[in-house]
């Protein structure tokens, strides 16, 4: 097995054993991790791997979990296919802006995506007979064979092993391959005979699909949606999230939240000024370790034989 | 009447008023070895990328193998047996060699949209061949942004030729490069030419390159096509002189 | 009109330098701030709110010039998405700052003595504060535009946009020129903090309020077009006003679905120069 698949199998069976610690705290931050997680290795998608900067994924996550939490409550549905529907209409919102979004490049992308999804912010702000405006969608229960955070814990770990496993395949395939030739040298790519904004459309679907499975686990997770997931902070600090961990390493959003989630969690318990704290983290990783800490671990020697 | 690999009729760009090629016709032989010359500025590249779609024309008309290419994306082009090096040296600098290389194999084999299998064990053997093709064998595991300027080069050769194209626009092959470096590419270059029975159509400033290898020349000025022929036409061509030389003495 | 100046600034900021500035709005928010710091410390001084403007514009645009100095030009060689993320981080650093300093209350100055009335206009009463406001901010685009498009300096700064290098090999000193134009962009942002002081609420949050704002009417107006950014305000203060009228509840969307269409087709704005997609 490869070295990644090891890794892998490993960290889960590690995370699997969390719950018989006993400690409701550190099931908690474990659903909270594996769900953020999820959501920075799909935007990753985009960021490391297409170099497409997305100021806007929040928007997919925030379709994924209203879709869910609608599906059940209003529609009455039952939770896999709301939760299969959250997934795609995550990746059909991520088509439809895509679309858009694809034709044009750098700044003038990252500004599109964030337009986008402040229209999006802006619906889910104001629709109030649908998404209940500004209080939100309140009373988001566990699903009936999920009903206790443990429960819900494995099925977290569960759904998000299996989404990392396919998108590391995606990742390692010979069109994972060309997103990153795309992400090198976009001109380049369309002369080896590939239509660039057709596959930076396809990546733009995928990681939309994701982040919808990522917002649907979240919006039963927190019993509760709010605009806020979408509004253009969230889409900053899983931004934030995957830079920390290391965007040029498949696994570094994931790091990336969990160093992050578990600081945040820290800091807040004894100081209101998170903020200052986050940004100056940012500053650092901008500053000195523009690889992150995956990527500063491996320029390390210790793990120089790792990576051999 | 051997059949003519590229057509060009009347090409025409302007940019926001200023004529880069205008009325530019002629075409290519199955096979044969063509340059483009002209002084700086003269709209060499403009009419490469013109040929390769990478900019619309104003007017006129291009075919490549009897097909109308002339509004088509670059993509498709390519996937028709173009292929092209650039003048400034484009490759994909954070993979390594072999991953740029068979990064082209996998779109010619039509692998390109395949999401599931491991790409590292793909093509393995028609990338090695092209790599020693080039000259680069030894170099596969190295991170191709921190080869040397030649080298790079090389590579950027092979890529193009990873699509196994029909005919190759290569665009200042030798830019930049010492006279031994010249010799060995040119070297390179006329091998594989006549190896796989490819069209080739470059530009170049190294006059000693184009009259050593061309079977035609093609001068271009102000984005005018002022004389086409064989090496020894185009050594003895009056306006050709006059542009290069200025008003004969 | 406020909205005119830091857009302006930001508008600046991008044309020259290329970074599009998220800390606009923390820099506005600061002079706004600045404003009152100095205010409470001239009280009953005649010219105290003209004293602390001053004050206040000033030491925004030295803040930001020092900002840009030593750390955003670290950045330039990077890829754009580094300083964009840097001055985001700044976003975050500047608004925990201004709660640590002034707490999270609401804040407010007190107008201008001459200012303090009102006239009547049309069967109304506008202060006379507004429209002073009304009319500097016009009156600054005006004066931008004849620098840079009627003196050296203006022509040295509009030559850094287009090509820094040469730029730099005919011996001029570009990092420099690329403070100073930051330093103004900041001068602009913080002036605007200073003159709104009076007429809005001093709170935290005014910041990010701003800069969405902001960035909308540079994007339609044009990424480094003075009188783009003029249009751009005026534009999405009629849009904004339109779409309270008729559809109350959609004028948000609105501003935001505004800001796609352009982008998707105009990226370069209204009054901005085409350029590549």
């Amino acid at each position: 097995m490869s070295k990644e698949n090891r890794f892998l199998v490993i960290l889960t069976l590690l995370l699997a054993l969390l719950p018989l610690s006993e400690s409701r705290f550190y099931v908690f931050l474990g659903t909270d991790i594996l769900i953020m997680g999820l959501f920075a290795v799909s935007l990753n998608l985009l960021l490391g791997y297409t170099g497409l900067v997305s100021f806007g994924q929040a928007a997919y996550f925030g379709v994924g979990a209203y879709t869910c939490a609608l599906l059940m409550k209003k529609a009455s549905l039952i939770f896999p296919i709301s939760f299969l529907a959250a997934a795609v209409f995550g990746a059909i919102a991520a088509l439809i802006i895509g679309f858009f979004c694809v034709q044009l490049t750098k700044i003038y992308f990252a500004m599109l995506t964030l337009a986008f999804s402040q229209i999006v912010w802006a619906i889910a702000f104001k629709w109030n007979s649908l998404t209940g405006g500004d209080t939100g969608l309140i009373g988001v229960n566990f699903p009936a064979y999920l009903d206790s955070p443990t429960r819900f814990y494995y099925f977290t770990l569960g759904v998000v092993v299996l989404s990392l496993y396919l998108l590391r395949r995606v990742v390692n395939s010979p069109f994972g391959r060309i997103l990153t030739t795309i992400r090198e040298n976009p001109e380049r790519t369309v002369f080896i005979g590939i239509n660039v904004k057709f596959f930076q459309l396809i990546s733009f679907m995928i990681s939309g699909f994701f982040a919808g499975i990522a917002g649907a686990l979240f919006g039963i997770f927190n019993h509760s949606i709010f605009p806020d997931f979408i509004f253009w902070p969230q889409s900053a600090e899983v931004l934030i999230m995957s830079l920390l961990g290391g965007i040029y390493n498949f696994f570094g959003p994931l790091v990336g939240a969990a160093v992050l989630l578990y600081l945040r969690m820290q800091v807040t318990s004894f100081t209101q000024y998170w903020p200052l704290i986050l940004g100056t983290i940012l500053a650092l990783i901008l500053f000195f370790f523009p690889g992150g800490i995956v990527g500063f671990l491996k320029s390390q020697r210790i793990f120089a034989k790792w990576n051999r | 009447m051997e059949p003519m690999i590229l057509h060009i009729e009347k090409a025409k760009k302007s940019f926001e008023g200023f004529v880069a090629v205008s009325g530019v016709s002629f075409s290519v032989k199955k096979g044969e070895i063509c340059s483009l010359i002209g002084p700086n500025g003269a709209g060499k590249t403009t009419l490469f990328n013109l040929i390769t779609g990478h900019i619309p024309v104003d007017e006129g008309k291009l075919a490549f193998k009897g097909i109308d290419i002339t509004h088509m994306p670059p993509h498709r082009i390519c996937r028709l047996g173009m292929g092209r090096s650039f003048q400034r040296t484009n490759i994909f600098p954070r993979l390594t060699v072999f991953q740029n290389i068979q990064a082209a194999v996998l779109v010619h084999r039509g692998e390109s949209l395949n999401f599931f299998k491991p790409v590292d064990s793909l093509f393995r053997e028609e990338t090695g061949a092209i790599l020693q093709r080039v000259g680069l064998k030894e170099y596969g595991d190295a991170v191709s942004g921190s080869l040397s300027y030649g080298f790079q080069k090389q590579l950027e050769l092979g890529i193009a030729l990873a699509s196994d194209p029909e005919l190759l626009l290569l665009d200042e092959p030798t830019a930049g490069m010492s006279a031994q470096e010249t010799h060995q590419t040119i070297d390179l270059i006329g091998r594989i030419t006549r190896e796989k029975g490819l069209t080739l159509l470059f530009t170049e400033h190294d006059m000693e390159v184009v009259f050593s290898i061309s079977e035609r020349i093609l001068v271009l000025h102000q984005g005018r096509l002022i004389a086409g022929g064989s090496p020894e036409e185009i050594r003895n061509n009056p306006d050709v002189r006059k542009v290069y030389l200025g008003e004969a003495r | 009109m406020f909205l005119f100046l830091i857009a302006s600034g930001l508008s600046l900021i991008f044309g020259i330098l290329r970074v599009l500035n998220f800390a606009h709005g923390s820099l506005y928010m600061v002079g706004a701030y600045l404003t009152y710091f100095f205010a409470s410390h001239f009280i009953d001084t005649p010219g105290q709110f003209w004293w602390a403007t001053i004050l206040a514009s000033l030491s925004v645009a030295i803040v930001g010039g020092f900002l840009e100095r030593f750390f955003l030009s670290r950045l330039y060689i990077r890829e754009e998405l580094n300083q964009l993320l840097f001055t985001y981080a700044l976003v975050l650093i500047i608004s925990d700052f201004a709660k640590i300093i002034w707490g999270t209350g609401q804040l407010s100055v007190s107008r201008p003595a001459i200012l303090k009335g009102a006239v009547p206009l049309m069967g109304q009463y506008f202060p006379e504060y507004n429209i002073f406001i009304l009319i500097l901010g016009p009156a600054i685009a005006l004066l931008f535009w004849l620098i840079l498009h009627r003196t050296r300096w203006g022509r040295l700064i509009r030559a850094a946009a287009l090509d820094r290098e040469m730029l730099g090999s005919l011996g001029v000193n570009v990092s420099w020129l690329f403070t100073i134009v930051f330093s103004i962009g900041a001068w602009l942002a913080g002036l605007g903090g200073a003159l709104v002081s009076p007429i809005a609420a001093i709170v935290p949050g005014m910041d990010v309020e701003i800069i969405i704002n902001a960035f909308i009417v540079v994007v339609i107006g044009g990424l480094g077009s003075f009188w783009g950014t003029l249009l751009g305000a005026l534009i999405l203060g009629q849009v904004t006003t339109f779409g309270i009228l008729v559809l109350p509840r959609l004028s948000m969307v609105f501003i935001y679905v505004l800001m796609a269409v352009v982008l998707i087709l105009r990226p370069w704005g209204l009054l901005g120069k085409p350029m590549q997609r």
